[in-house]
This record gives C-alpha cells, structure tokens and sequence, in this order.
C-alpha cells in the first residue's frame, strides 16, 4: 500500500471511531457524560451511588455539596480536608458550563434539574417507585452502562 | 476517639509488631486489637452482632445497608447502589486500611446512631464480622 491510501486508512479508522464515539452519548446527555473520571471522585463518591459525571450540575451546585458533605441529603458523607479540596478542584474544572445544565437545580438534585425532568417525562411515575429502582438517583438500574459515564438511551433496561 | 490517634495507635502497633506492610495496613484482627486497647476492654462479637442489626431507636441498622448477616452483597436502603460483603473471609479488602475503617465507621454510626461509635464498640463490630466464616 502507498502512503497516500495508508493515510486513507487511518483517517478514515479516525472517523469511524470518533462517529462511534460521538453516537455513544448522542441518545444520552453527551454534554454531561464524556470525561474520564477522577479515580479518587469514584473511589469515594460511587462508594454510596453511581459516579455521576461531574456535567450534570454546574460548579455552584458542587461547590455546595462538598461544602456539606456531613449531611450529603440524609447521610454522613463526610471525608478529610485533602480529599475534598481534590475533588473541589476537578469538580469545578468539569462541571458543566452548558447552558442548560448552569442553571442551580433544586436542593443540588440532578434529579431535579429541568434537562433531567425533560429526558425522562415519558418514564410513568410508578416505574420509579419499583422496588430495583427505588430513586431516580438510582440511575444504574435502567441506565445499564452508568457507572461506565455512558447515559445513551439506547443502552436503557427498565426493570419490571 | 480522634481518626489520627487510630492510625498512630495502628501505626504504632504495627511498627512494634514488625509487621512488614505499609503504614496504613492492617489486619482485621490489628484493627479490633487498636481499638480494644484505646478502649481497655475486651471485644463481644454478641454486643457488635447486637449493635449491628438494631435500629437504635432510628430509621437504619448497620444492617439495613449491610445485610443482617454481612457474608454476601447488600444494598445501599436509598439509593440501591450494591455493597460488596462486609466480612473480612468474604471480602479481603474490608478491615485492612485503619483510614478506611476509621472513615466508614464515622459516617456509618453517625447515620445510624446519631453519634460516632466508641473504640470499644468498634471493637466489637469487628470482633462480631470476624467470626462470620
């Protein structure tokens, strides 16, 4: 092969894979998902929940959780001053700056924020009250590949 | 008991017992043995399993979170989230880390009980996951 149709090749694998990738949270909420996560954000945070990736509240909301994390919505949460100041500064250099998700949602809910409400209008009440699911915090139990930072619909399993 | 005193106490312990692994690990039975001495009493596995699966007057148990009996995964009560087993024989990552430990039994008690839990109750807890084969 020259390398001229090498460079074909390889350009087009590039496409392929970036298309690919770009699919994979097309369905979902690509502005929110796609960064790779800090290990020390999933060793202590996805200790209690799935990682939620750091896009889906804005610096503000962040802020004000690792502010409280003592009482992190009814539970003790608390870690030492080195860990949140490391998380502190990754979570504000990714949290989301998109137009949608910079608005403050109630109480700091992702659950609560109008894009969250939005994507999930067609989900019936009671599906969330299903014992496998339980909360729509709970974001693993439909959303198969979470704590993987992937949210594409097409990957969604509602439990019965 | 302060976090930093149970490390120092663990480090301590380990240095005096030349146990050739890094400052932070342990042993379930180190962990329960620092404990019992900041406490000067001797651990019950029966007060640990007690305190474990009671609700102490509040919403949640140990056990609500943990399962009754801690040998296989149990389930976050809230947000549903799977917890890897709690007993050290079925889980060897659990009880080796004094931070780790000190950490999870901060938070842990205070959501359980309303307070921190004392060495010696501690010591009980750990007495109590340790007999679990």
């Amino acid at each position: 092969m020259n390398r001229r149709g090498l460079f074909h090749r390889r350009s087009w694998a590039a496409v392929v894979s970036l298309v690919a990738s770009h699919a994979a949270f097309a369905g979902g909420d690509q502005r929110a998902s796609g960064v790779a996560l800090l290990p020390k954000y999933k060793q202590e945070c996805a200790a209690c929940h799935v990682a939620f990736p750091p896009g889906m509240l804005p610096a503000d909301s962040w802020r004000r959780l690792l502010d409280n994390l003592p009482h992190h919505y009814g539970t003790d949460a608390s870690l030492d001053a080195a860990t949140v100041n490391e998380l502190a500064t990754w979570l504000s250099a990714n949290a989301s700056t998109y137009r949608r998700v910079r608005e403050v949602p109630p109480e700091d809910r992702i659950t609560q924020s109008a894009w969250f409400i939005r994507k999930h209008d067609e989900v019936p009440a009671a599906v969330w009250k299903r014992p496998a699911v339980k909360s729509a915090a709970n974001c693993a139990a439909c959303h198969t590949q979470a704590d993987q930072g992937d949210f594409n619909e097409h990957a969604v399993r509602i439990p019965r | 008991m302060t976090h930093s005193s149970l490390i120092r106490h663990v480090g301590t312990a380990l240095i005096a017992g030349a146990i050739p692994i890094g400052a932070y690990a342990a042993t379930p039975l180190d962990l329960q043995g620092a404990y019992s001495a900041l406490a000067g009493t001797t651990a019950a596995p029966d007060r640990g399993q007690r305190l474990f699966t009671t609700r102490h007057g509040r919403d949640w148990s140990c056990s609500s979170c943990h399962g009754a009996v801690p040998t296989q995964a149990g389930k976050h009560v809230s947000t549903g989230k799977p917890i890897a087993p709690l007993a050290p024989a079925f889980n060897p990552e659990r009880l080796v880390d004094a931070a780790k430990t000190e950490k999870w039994f901060r938070r842990n008690c205070n959501d359980v009980m309303g307070c921190e839990c004392s060495a010696a109750e501690k010591a009980d807890v750990i007495a109590w996951l340790r007999t679990l084969k």
